[in-house]
């Protein structure tokens, strides 16, 4: 009998250790698909983050190194200027990418690096318990921000990503998110337009992810994904943000 | 080949790099060490290798953790402030036992301090410097030839052990120029192939992973253990110094890099006057060269241990010695150096 779905050759057989209903386990699944679909698992390399995700090389079937907090993009950098013909992925969440590691997501970008982001966007401090992060949106409850983010205490959502726009370095920056059947079908093919373009040297690829953090936001996994679509899409609207 | 070029103290390092192989050097400016970036901008390009002026020594620093992963021979420098900066990188690599050299041309501080020269940063160098508890090979040229030297060396002793190489010097080191014998090492640049444990796809093995991360029960005392034995062996086998006039001496002047050298001017001029002095000169400053400096002080009257600094070697050689012999300290603290002249009247008064 032919099999349709099966463990991608580019995930272990390791259980995750990601709560129900976070998004992680989702977008490893659908890197390790465009992995195996673009064919590049032997010559793929993963700097994991800071974070839930530090364990991403147990999770991994390919070779993985982890960053320091937000020095991922750095890291990265590094590995792509010594093996320009491998693929090297960062994957860094919210507090990695948007607070401590902002120089150096920016100036990766700036200079143009031939790599493959991957910002797994859930707008709290997941691994430490639940902080603000600097993509907590407004009036949302944190263990950092009790009272819901406050514009005048706490400033606004960064958006990031619309950001890096400007930056004449991108080639290619999508918001995506992993809630519905259609965002997940959406998010691969932005993977994939991401590890595509460097595999084609086009330069700088962001893959900015909306996932849900429910232990960290207090919701059930289905409350999760109402209050994705009722709060945080509004904040940081999906689709595609440069292309060209 | 041996060509003898006349340069700086900062040039002498950044070609010492190219000879050792090196084509990855990843920068930040900071006085006194902004000729040593200079010159690899246009040397690095020249040889077929890669140079960035990174956004920060945090981001220069995990770009070498990031070339020292696939195996690739990587440096980066920099000065006192920016030193504290790179500790992060360097802990982690540490712990993930990452090769790399690491000029530190020392500043005064605390703070931003002064851009004068300055061995302010001893403790820091040879204690870690970073979160944890790791040792990294510190080795503190005195001429601008031995600079070259132990640069070449560090690249090889970081490979040897996976251990990040400090070579520790100061403003008036990386700024003098004197002649230097450059000679030309057939060394390769991809040294990667010989390594087994380096990133670079899994084609034909089994995945690779390259942490400092160590979660599960026992594991990072485990991996703790480990790196102790290093560190062991390496205190066993990487003992370098030098000593000068030290036999039949009664009285020895401990110094390192650009003190040592004046000091060796005092201690020569006072034994032709009859002073029974000689001169200890530890070139690795970790590991410390313990035993031979206890072995030197059989018999001594006195010690007298002279830094650019309040007094931080002199931890390490009042270790040495216990209540062998007594050990005096002079220092210059904020960037002043000392003089030959002023060196001889200290000795005087031993």
């Amino acid at each position: 009998m032919k099999k349709d779905f099966c463990r991608p050759e580019s995930l272990t057989e390791k259980i995750t250790h990601y709560c129900p209903g976070c998004g992680h386990g989702i977008i490893h699944r659908l890197i390790a698909e465009v992995v195996d679909e673009l064919k590049i698992r032997e010559k793929v390399i993963g700097v994991a983050p800071v974070g839930c995700a530090v364990l991403a090389y147990d999770y991994f079937n390919f070779d993985v190194t982890e960053a320091a907090h937000g020095r991922t993009p750095a890291v990265a950098t590094g590995i792509k200027r010594a093996l320009p013909d491998k693929v090297v992925f960062t994957y860094q969440g919210d507090g990695d990418l948007a607070a401590i590691g902002t120089a150096e997501i920016v100036h990766t970008a700036n200079r143009g690096e031939n790599l493959t982001v991957i910002f797994v966007n859930n707008a709290v401090y997941g691994m430490t318990g639940g902080q603000m992060a600097p993509t907590t949106i407004l009036g949302q409850k944190t263990t950092t921000s009790p009272f819901g983010r406050d514009k005048k205490r706490e400033g606004f959502p960064l958006k990031i990503t619309e950001m890096l726009k400007t930056l004449d370095g991108v080639v290619f920056l999508s918001r995506e998110s992993v809630h519905r059947p259609a965002n997940i079908i959406k998010a691969k093919k932005a993977l994939k337009k991401a590890f595509q373009n460097q595999i084609d040297e086009k330069g700088f690829s962001l893959v900015e992810i909306l996932a849900s953090c429910p232990t960290n936001w207090k919701l059930s996994p289905r409350e999760s994904i109402a209050w994705m679509e009722k709060e945080m899409i509004k904040t940081f609207p999906l689709g595609i943000i440069k292309e060209g | 080949m041996n060509k003898k070029i006349l340069m700086s103290g900062n040039e002498a390092i950044g070609e010492a790099a190219i000879q050792a192989g090196c084509r990855f050097y990843y920068g930040y400016p900071i006085t006194p060490q902004n000729e040593l970036t200079a010159y690899m901008a246009r040397r690095m390009i020249e040889a077929g290798g890669t140079f960035i002026q990174a956004e920060s020594e945090l981001a220069a620093i995990n770009m070498v953790f990031g070339t020292a992963l696939t195996g690739g021979r990587a440096m980066t420098s920099s000065s006192s402030p920016g030193i504290s900066l790179k500790q992060e990188g360097i802990s982690y690599m540490a712990g993930a036992e990452l090769p790399a050299v690491i000029i530190n041309i020392m500043r005064g501080g605390p703070g931003l301090g002064n851009i004068s020269g300055s061995q302010a940063d001893y403790f820091q160098a040879t204690r870690g410097g970073g979160h944890g508890d790791y040792r990294t090979i510190v080795l503190a040229p005195g001429t601008l030839q031995e600079a070259f030297n132990l640069t070449v060396e560090a690249f090889d002793l970081a490979d040897k052990y996976r251990i990040p190489v400090v070579i520790l010097g100061d403003g008036i080191l990386a700024q003098m120029r004197e002649p230097v014998s450059i000679k030309t090492r057939n060394q390769k640049p991809e040294t990667r192939n010989k390594k087994d444990w380096v990133l670079t796809g899994c084609r034909g093995r089994k995945p690779r992973h390259i942490c400092s991360l160590y979660l599960g029960e026992g594991n990072l005392e485990r991996h703790n253990l480990k790196l102790q034995k290093i560190y062991q062996k390496i205190s066993m086998d990487e003992l370098r110094w030098q000593e000068v006039e030290s036999e039949k001496a009664e009285y020895l002047v401990v110094a390192y890099g650009t003190v040592a050298r004046a000091a060796r001017e005092a201690v020569i001029d006072a034994r032709e006057k009859g002073k029974a002095i000689g001169l200890f000169r530890p070139i690795s400053l970790w590991p410390f060269p313990e035993e031979p400096l206890r072995k030197a002080a059989r018999g001594l009257k006195k010690i007298l241990t002279l830094e650019l600094n309040a007094g931080q070697m002199l931890d390490d050689v009042r270790l040495a010695v216990g209540d062998k012999c007594p050990v005096e300290f002079a220092g210059k603290l904020g960037g002043a150096y000392f003089t030959p002249d002023e060196i001889y009247r200290l000795i005087e008064r031993l």
